[in-house]
């Protein structure tokens, strides 16, 4: 591996950006995202681009391909690509070396492929239209590499639309897209973000292995530390659009330098305080034999659970394995089918239009997307004051004294933040914003759905210290949803692990995390990327002794 | 597949009852008008007992219940019954009219629709350009204007100051087709002045949403021309909300015709509308009424099942 790197250091460099600026557009102004910086990139080098969202990762990434998104313009510096100087290119000189020499694997495979064309037709399309190849020929490379990606039946998946296969595979099958013409360099942007952890690591293995296999070098863009350190050669850490630091993948974990990387590094170490044991034996809510689904369609099948008074429940699961619907039955926006939610040991109408105001009141929510959870064409004084006004009855001088009480609370200066709309919010202001008008009902119980999902390390870390600061003050309980184990680990007392619609574990979180696991949760909990570089091989080899590899790779 | 033949058959039920609908409030209607086709008829010399003679002929001194029922009974047997007007086969009457409007409509689509087409695309694609505000301020001026002063002006340039065409486009049965296409090109201008801007508006907003999206981005990252983005990705994403647009405005080139076939005094059904209103002629207006109801009923049909054909997520579910 370090033998293999050296010869990278010395080899030919493939791409080097030099003073690179560029600049965004905000109401009319253009304003510096990438404020100069250099980034030299070696044939069949894989470095790693890390940095919080609005770094300036993405827009440097596709830079190197002589791109800016609309809004941007490269106002400055030098970017070369194998001695072709892409700044004095024309949009015909880049257009041929996009998709051919350099590609880009983007974010979310799901929108970025066209719902209107097929797999291989969009594969096809690239080595057709720069003349590389035939159809037919381009055809029968795409069902060879869907084949390498592992994907299951690769010589007719390509013939399935986008939203005939899953993330994961449309993940796979969009590297697959980008390695069509054997590009020297491909940029990866987030590729594996939006997918469940037991899924990440498959897609995280076959794009290690097939840039490996084709020699290519890429730019690997992630906010995620634990990835990029199994995936990268080199890793440089963006903040404000400048460079904070760069080192070999081994250093930069073991001794990083600068203040902002070493925080960077020490972000998951928040943990609370552990609340003690249920004082009252009447669960705050209690969800008895409950099955719901959408139509015909089971979604959640007889699960049952309690969630006492000051406890903190996180409920853990991949995506579509039901913890959603199991806040919508308990806040009533989903009727169950089976079964019944009771609070204080009394049962609750299933219909949240059945249910009285006081009812509603205790029961609150905070979303995964603040941005759509809040009214953008609202002042923060009308988003909070809302709930006031409806279940307390509160106005005047009273209201607007208990929207400051809130937002203290929230640690939002008041006088600053009272008149302002969501737009002018940061994203995690913004859910601090949700959290006060959940708060601002005086609930028992608030239901948590992946609020901090959406959200950087750092600026998540503070949004779960302050629901932690809120829940022993105010005695609150929370039904804690999130795909993301690190978070559980933080935050939770209890923990539910679900699949498929089924509770497969359930017990205090310090249990969870140690062995013996159910199988499916030993899964969940190995698949969690952690900061060691050698992990997803020893991790490899782990399950390959164990055969447990083979059966997630088919999924 | 069988998505597709449910929809279908939805539609044609829901659109025979439409058309029971309207047929209904189209006899209310024109009873509620005062007088009645004797009365009409015999103008001022009219007593009261030629009145009477000529309703008991006509059968119109049965009560409007009994009358509607029965005209229904033919219909549904396919007898739209006769004019009270001429005593002529209705069937016949309409049949001419029928195919003059349907010529002049298409005519009308075969340029208003690809010129929306193109001027949307064109307009989305140089968007806050000149352009891009010229072909707003034109369309939108035009579709704010009244048809029949559309028409006028149109006449007062291109027949009378000009004289390249014909003010009036009285077209029969011999006329030649050249001929006919020659003398329909007024109102159809005038038609196409009507439904351009709505089609163009509709493309141009669609085109503009799509080309934000990010598969859009990723065509153009994977180095494709231009053409190639817009027509492979952008465009067949783009039918769905274009082709209700082009949809509802080919019926209004159908329904809407009324204002400039009276303009130009072309022979089409919304002339014979007209006359039979004033002549309170209602089996006419009826059938009428339902040739317009279900030239929308079906047009709408077409929409959906285009729709659903070019949504590969509808015609191939997971």
């Amino acid at each position: 591996m370090s033998a293999k790197k050296k010869d990278k250091a010395n080899g030919e460099v493939l791409l080097e950006m030099h003073g690179l600026r560029i600049d965004g557009q905000a109401e009319d102004e253009w304003h510096e995202i990438v404020k100069g910086i250099d980034i030299i990139l070696h044939r069949g080098e894989v470095l790693g681009l890390i940095g919080e969202s609005g770094a300036g990762k993405s827009t440097a990434g596709l830079a190197a391909m002589g791109f800016a998104r609309p809004g941007c313009r490269i106002s400055g510096g030098s970017i070369v690509f194998d001695g072709i100087d892409l700044m004095s290119a024309s949009e015909e000189e880049k257009r041929k070396l996009r998709g051919v020499r350099i590609a880009y694997v983007a974010q979310s495979a799901a929108a970025a492929f066209n719902p209107a064309h097929k797999l291989i037709e969009q594969f096809c399309e690239t080595p057709v239209e720069h003349g590389k190849s035939s159809k037919a020929q381009a055809e029968a490379d795409a069902k060879d590499l869907y084949k390498r990606l592992l994907l299951p039946d690769p010589d007719h998946i390509g013939f399935r639309y986008p939203h005939q296969v899953s993330g994961g595979q449309l993940q796979r099958a969009m590297t697959a897209m980008a390695l069509s013409c054997r590009p020297d360099l491909i940029i990866f942007d987030e590729p594996t973000t939006a997918l469940d952890v037991t899924t990440q690591i498959e897609v995280l293995v076959t794009i290690r292995d097939i840039v490996r296999q084709f020699n290519a070098a890429a730019i690997y863009i992630t906010h995620d530390l634990a990835v990029v350190a199994q995936m990268a050669d080199r890793i440089m850490v963006l903040r404000y659009g400048e460079l904070d630091e760069q080192a070999d993948t081994e250093k930069m974990m073991s001794d990083p330098q600068q203040d902002y990387t070493k925080t960077l590094w020490a972000v998951r170490s928040f943990q609370k305080q552990p609340a003690g044991a249920p004082t009252d034996p009447t669960p705050l809510i209690k969800v008895d034999h409950v099955t719901a689904g959408y139509g015909p369609v089971n979604v959640l099948h007889d699960i049952s659970f309690e969630i006492h008074r000051g406890q903190t429940v996180g409920v853990v699961g991949e995506s579509g394995s039901g913890k959603s619907t199991a806040a919508r039955v308990i806040t009533g926006l989903l009727p169950p089918k089976q079964g019944q939610v009771l609070v204080n040991g009394e049962a609750l109408p299933g219909d949240y239009r059945k249910r009285a105001k006081e009812q509603l009141r205790h029961a609150q929510m905070i979303y995964q997307m603040a941005d759509t959870a809040v009214n953008p064409r609202h002042r923060i004084r009308e988003i909070i004051g809302r709930p006031l006004s409806f279940y307390l009855g509160m106005k005047g001088a009273k209201l607007e004294k208990r929207i400051c009480e809130l937002l203290d609370m929230i640690e939002l200066e008041p006088g600053e933040f009272i008149d302002r709309f969501p737009g002018e919010l940061s994203g995690g202001q913004k859910q601090r914003i949700c959290i006060a008008r959940a708060l601002a009902a005086e609930p028992k119980f608030i239901i948590c759905d992946e609020v901090t999902s959406a959200l950087d390390q750092i600026v998540a870390e503070g949004i779960l210290k302050l629901l932690d600061r809120l829940q022993r003050e105010l005695d609150l309980s929370y039904m804690f949803i999130t795909h993301d184990l690190a978070t559980i680990r933080a935050i939770a007392d209890e923990v539910i692990v679900m699949l498929q619609g089924r509770i497969v574990e359930h017990g205090p979180c310090k249990e969870m995390f140690t062995p013996p696991h159910h199988e499916y949760t030993d899964l969940l909990l190995s698949s969690v990327p952690e900061m060691d570089p050698n992990w997803l091989d020893g991790l490899l080899k782990q399950r390959q002794e164990r055969g447990v590899m083979a059966s997630t790779s088919s999924s | 597949m069988l998505n597709l033949v449910k929809v279908v058959a939805q539609r044609l039920a829901l659109g025979l009852l439409v058309l029971f609908a309207v047929s209904m409030i189209i006899f209310l209607g024109v009873e509620l008008l005062p007088g009645d086709l004797c009365q009409e008829i015999q103008g001022q010399g009219a007593t009261k007992e030629t009145v009477a003679a000529c309703r008991k002929e006509l059968g119109l001194d049965l009560p409007p219940v009994t009358r509607y029922v029965s005209w229904l009974g033919g219909v549904v047997q396919g007898d739209f019954g006769v004019s009270l007007a001429n005593q002529r086969e209705i069937s016949e009457l309409i049949g001419v009219r029928l195919s003059n409007t349907v010529f002049l409509a298409l005519i009308a689509a075969v340029i208003s629709v690809p010129l929306a087409l193109i001027l949307g695309l064109l307009a989305a694609l140089y968007r806050n350009t000149i352009y891009d505000r010229m072909v707003n301020v034109v369309t939108l001026t035009s579709i704010s204007t009244p048809e029949f002063f559309v028409a006028y002006i149109l006449i007062l340039f291109f027949s009378v100051k000009l004289g390249w065409f014909p003010s009036l486009s009285n077209v029969s049965p011999e006329t030649e087709f050249w001929e006919r296409v020659y003398r329909a090109i007024l109102p159809a201008t005038t038609l196409t002045l009507v439904v351009v801007a709505h089609m163009m508006r509709m493309t141009r907003a669609s085109i503009i949403n799509l080309l934000a999206s990010p598969y859009i981005e990723m065509a153009n990252l994977k180095g494709l021309p231009r053409s190639h983005v817009i027509v492979r990705h952008a465009l067949p994403n783009a039918w769905a909300p274009i082709v209700n647009v082009i949809v509802i405005n080919l019926a209004y080139l159908i329904v809407g015709v009324v204002v400039v076939e009276v303009v130009f005094v072309y022979p089409g059904l919304g002339q014979l509308i007209v006359d039979s209103v004033q002549k309170r002629d209602i089996p006419v207006v009826q059938a009428c009424s339902l040739i317009f109801a279900a030239t929308y009923v079906l047009l709408n049909l077409t929409a959906d099942i285009l729709s659903i054909v070019t949504n590969p997520r509808l015609l191939h579910p997971r």
